[in-house]
């Protein structure tokens, strides 16, 4: 048995809506980057269900090299966080304004 | 209904709920565990794309390494008592109007657009092809990762030690 793309794709869709909502309506800086990794991983899952229902094996590469973006994307992520609380004891992005003038 | 396809359903209900609870539970705790049951999820998902290799580094990397680096963050930045009154949420009635328009063209496009008909293809290991695909066309882009690794690890040292003086 084979879903047909369909699914996967409103699957993703899904998942990519959930993330776009955590990132828009949240305001704390953690759960906007766990959103953040939401979304890519429904782009990796339509990655995937190309690469398969076009019988290539590339999308599954290029979804090695999203996965190495996601985790660069968030060690430095969190490491900004930290180093923010540390010294401003928030993580409220609007009280983020260090570079805005 | 096929035994394939109710196990499908119940993994996409897996990472909906899961993926729901990590962008609206109050409780980031909650928030962070529930990124278990999604990434455990859409690796579920890749086994059934017939994709098995990714499904298993989908899992070392994102349950092993992001997963755990993120709860060492919310750990170190949430003091567990006063985790109700650090995750506040605001402007929600135009972001979900945003949301739900993005949403309905997302459906649109995947409805609308005749896709092709899938091939029929052998459940067969992928990680030769995907190998192959790294050592030949695609060996600068993977040095090239490996690169933006390095980068990401050194700088996040750089951020997040403690500044010395003097």
């Amino acid at each position: 048995m084979q879903a047909p793309i369909e699914y996967y794709l409103v699957l993703s869709a899904v998942l990519f809506a959930i993330g776009v909502a955590g990132v828009v309506i949240r305001r704390d800086v953690i759960v906007i980057l766990m959103s953040i990794e939401l979304m890519l991983n429904a782009v990796n899952l339509t990655f995937i269900a190309f690469s398969r229902f076009m019988g290539s094996v590339e999308g599954q590469v290029i979804v090695f090299f999203v996965m190495t973006v996601a985790a660069a994307e968030a060690v430095v992520g969190l490491a900004i966080v930290i180093s923010v609380f540390r010294f401003r004891q928030t993580l409220d992005p609007r009280d983020m304004q260090l570079l805005k003038w | 209904m096929e035994v394939g396809t109710v196990v499908f359903y119940l993994i996409a209900l897996l990472v909906v709920a899961s993926a729901a609870m990590v962008a609206f539970s109050h409780n980031i705790i909650y928030s962070a565990f529930s990124l278990l049951g999604t990434f455990a999820g859409v690796a579920g998902i890749y086994v059934f794309l017939g994709a098995d290799f990714v499904a298993a580094v989908q899992l070392l990397i994102y349950v092993g390494g992001i997963l755990v680096l993120i709860l060492f963050a919310v750990m170190l930045t949430h003091r567990i008592t006063d985790v109700q009154i650090t995750n506040r949420s605001a402007g929600v009635v135009p972001g979900l109007i945003i949301v739900g328009l993005l949403f309905w063209l997302l459906y649109e496009t995947i409805t609308t657009t005749p896709w092709a008909k899938a091939k029929e293809i052998a459940y067969a290991a992928t990680s030769a092809k995907i190998g192959d695909q790294f050592l030949q066309s695609y060996l600068l882009p993977f040095e090239l990762a490996s690169i933006v690794l390095l980068a990401a690890l050194i700088g996040a040292v750089v951020l997040a030690r403690k500044e010395m003086k003097g």
